[in-house]
């Protein structure tokens, strides 16, 4: 058994009048790959997004419940959301590398949290979070070169190096395979599988396949319900609850 | 499950004709014709544009290139010691106590000399009647130059004199024998000489370079008249403005559009903020004059004011062009800088002013280029109408000095009744145009090398 990361208790979120988060409590472990699966718009990149805070930025969404970091509750007022964000890095659906070069991208996050002692230091950090990112061999000979200019996985793999070059404790996927290849995909997976190893990883998909490959852990979402959450193995081939039996099988979503 | 959506017998309701690709059907024709239509349509406002644009610039260009040529008359004047220094110690505080009436003789002497050198008859007796040909701001000329070099009197020296304006609108056509019958300034025997002296070098055609660094002068000497202090003025304001108008029109757009929340009263200073670039800039004058002249009591007609003023006016244009170009950052960009753990504070500065730069950096030259051309907030403030016959001392009596600018100064010529102020306006309006353009050349070009793809 795992420690617990990350505890959420009665956790429901509010966009104005959209409740689209309805009493949800899971526990997150360390070193471990939890997958969040259910239909579009049932509220998954919604609860991630807590995870963070990075839904302070909405201003008409309004969290309430508790979601504790190592026990420490995330959005106590002391909290600084900026230092939180550090231990929770994110990769996003889209990939939205800076308009800067590779190297400043992923050499941003250490520079601004001085992770790095001296340029020997930084360019370590970059080789390395690159290499994690499966895309060191791609861009090694033009690390200057702008990273909106690597095509479209590229990118989304320059964002997860970026993404780990912060050390963080957990980091927070929202269907970061979506824009990749299968090729792109398959290494995306074998990375997020390695970064278990350090890390927590919560990861938001729609492949079935692709939550059953990599997670341990599996949440099912429907309509701001969190319906079943277990152990992969379990939810895929046992299910307990009819609805997510129906949608794994393809029949709702 | 997906046979559902098909209802029975969708597929078969209606037989398939099948059209030949090579020939056009009526849609499609019908689609094509208006698309030509439309495109007749775009041209044809584009020529009319063009059209009104090369009127304007060529009538512009061809009423106002006189104002960058001027007359003079180049005579040997002999710097007589008995009417200049008559203690002959060239004591310069005695040379000083002669007025330019004092070098009125002098001169009428040299031209009438070289009237007698060309052969012509000369007609005029008096030496006044002579004098009417030249500037009447010639003597002053010669005597700055005298108290300058004291120890040239006694000997002849060769000057270039401006001519009147009535000489310099003959040799530019604005003046006419017919036309002379109705002025009382000059005469047609005058226009005789005239042609004699310019037949034989005296009287000239050269470029005007007191046109551009030169001051305003009185009413009765266009030939005089220059844009130069009012130049200098206008450049003293803009530097006002950009001084107070980028960083206030940045910062607080950039609060607005990143920090403040969303809620009534920011809405509010939105909806004030769009007003407030629609009133009329006269109204901007009269705050001005309320509150930094008849409150604060800075000096009237002052570079500073009339900066003050202008910024007041360019502000809302800054922040909304502003806040545009912070809004067409992509939000992506922002969720990428905070999800690294940057402050708000970071994201903005490191990551969103950057891309917005360009379109920054275009809002604000554009609004100076509006505030350069601005002159009705001046009328309020004292800045037109006022003739400043020096360049002020020094950078603080730049801002503080009473000044005009440059539309003002055009509007003022404008409103003269000599017509050979009319062709300064125009010279003017050149040189004011030759500055807009020139701002939006440079806001061309920063915005060429600011911009980033994303
Ligand atoms: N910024 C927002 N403002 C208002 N409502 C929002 C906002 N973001 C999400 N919602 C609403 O919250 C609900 C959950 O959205 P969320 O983006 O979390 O869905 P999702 O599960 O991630 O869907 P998908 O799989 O399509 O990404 C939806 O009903 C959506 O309309
Ligand atoms: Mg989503």
């Amino acid at each position: 058994m795992q420690d617990i990361k990350i505890t959420a208790r009665g956790v429901q979120v509010h966009y104005g009048d959209t409740h689209a988060i309805k009493d949800v409590s899971v526990d997150i472990q360390d070193n471990t790959v939890t997958a969040f699966i259910g239909p579009s718009g049932c509220g998954k990149s919604t609860f991630l997004r807590c995870l963070n805070r990075m839904n302070d930025t909405i201003d008409i969404c309004r969290v309430t419940g508790d979601i504790l970091l190592d026990g420490e509750d995330i959005y106590d007022k002391r909290v600084d959301p900026v230092q939180l964000r550090a231990k929770v890095g994110m990769v996003f659906q889209k990939p939205n590398p800076f308009p800067k070069s590779i190297y400043d991208n992923i050499a941003y996050g250490p520079r601004i949290h001085g992770l790095a002692r001296n340029k020997a230091d930084l360019d370590d950090i970059v080789e390395k979070s690159l290499r994690r990112g499966a895309i060191w061999d791609e861009v090694k000979d033009r690390l200057h070169a702008p990273g909106t200019g690597l095509s479209g996985g590229q990118q989304q793999r320059l964002c997860i190096a970026r993404a780990v070059a912060t050390e963080p404790e957990v980091l927070l996927m929202d269907e970061p395979c979506s824009a990749l290849d299968p090729i792109a995909t398959a290494q995306v997976e074998e990375l997020i599988d390695e970064l278990r190893e350090n890390y927590s990883v919560v990861i938001v998909t729609h492949s079935m396949q692709q939550a059953a490959r990599v997670s341990q852990k599996t949440a099912f979402f429907h309509l701001g319900n969190l319906v079943e959450f277990g152990d992969t193995d379990q939810i895929f081939t046992n299910p307990s609850d009819p609805r997510t039996e129906s949608y794994i099988t393809g029949r709702i979503g | 499950m997906t046979d559902a959506a098909f209802p029975d017998g969708a597929n078969g309701a209606a037989p398939r004709t099948t059209t030949s690709l090579l020939a056009q059907d009526a849609r499609t024709r019908k689609r094509n014709a208006a698309e030509a239509r439309f495109r007749a349509y775009g041209i044809a406002a584009i020529a009319v544009g063009l059209v009104f644009l090369a009127v304007l610039v060529s009538s512009i260009i061809f009423k106002g290139v006189g104002a960058f040529q001027q007359t003079f008359i180049t005579l040997n004047v002999e710097l007589l010691e008995e009417k200049l220094d008559k203690s002959g110690t060239r004591d310069i505080e005695a040379i000083k106590k002669v007025t330019t009436f004092g070098y009125n003789p002098l001169i009428d002497a040299a031209l009438a000399q070289a009237i007698a050198e060309t052969g012509i008859e000369n007609p005029f007796s008096k030496g006044k009647d002579l004098r009417k040909m030249i500037s009447s701001g010639a003597a002053a000329d010669v005597r700055d130059y005298v108290i300058e070099n004291p120890d040239e009197i006694g000997k002849t020296v060769e000057f270039r004199l401006l001519a009147s304006s009535r000489v310099d609108g003959y040799l530019k056509d604005r003046v006419t024998r017919e036309s002379l019958a109705r002025d009382k300034n000059l005469s047609p025997e005058h226009l005789d000489i005239v042609d004699a002296l310019a037949g034989a070098g005296v009287v000239t055609k050269a470029f005007n370079t007191d046109f551009i660094t030169g001051a305003d002068a009185s009413e009765s000497r266009p030939e005089q008249a220059g844009i130069g202090v009012s130049m200098l003025g206008s450049f003293y304001m803009m530097l006002v403005v950009l001084a107070c108008a980028l960083p206030i029109g940045v910062a607080a757009s950039i609060y607005l559009e990143e920090f403040a929340p969303q809620n009534g009263f920011t809405d509010l200073i939105e909806v004030n903020i769009s007003n407030l670039a629609a009133v009329p800039s006269i109204v901007f004058g009269i705050l001005g004059l309320a509150v930094f002249i008849q409150f604060a009591h800075l000096p009237q007609s002052a570079p500073l004011v009339g900066g003050l003023v202008l910024t007041l006016m360019t502000l809302p244009t800054i922040i909304i062009s502003t806040r545009a170009s912070l809004k067409s950052v992509p939000p992506s960009i922002r969720e990428a800088a905070l999800g690294v753990g940057a402050s708000k504070m970071q994201t903005v500065f490191h990551h969103v002013l950057p891309l917005a730069m360009p379109g920054i950096l275009t809002g604000t030259i554009i609004g100076l280029a509006q505030a350069l051309g601005e002159t009705a907030p001046l009328l309020l403030i004292g800045m037109v109408g006022y003739i400043a016959s020096n360049y002020p001392d020094g950078v603080i009596e730049g801002f503080m000095a009473p000044n005009s600018a440059m539309p003002a100064q055009i509007y003022e010529w404008a409103k003269r009744a000599d017509p050979a102020y009319y062709e300064r306006a125009w010279g003017g309006i050149i040189i004011l145009l030759l500055f807009l353009m020139s701002m939006n050349i440079i806001a061309i070009i920063l915005r060429r090398r600011f911009e980033r793809r994303w």
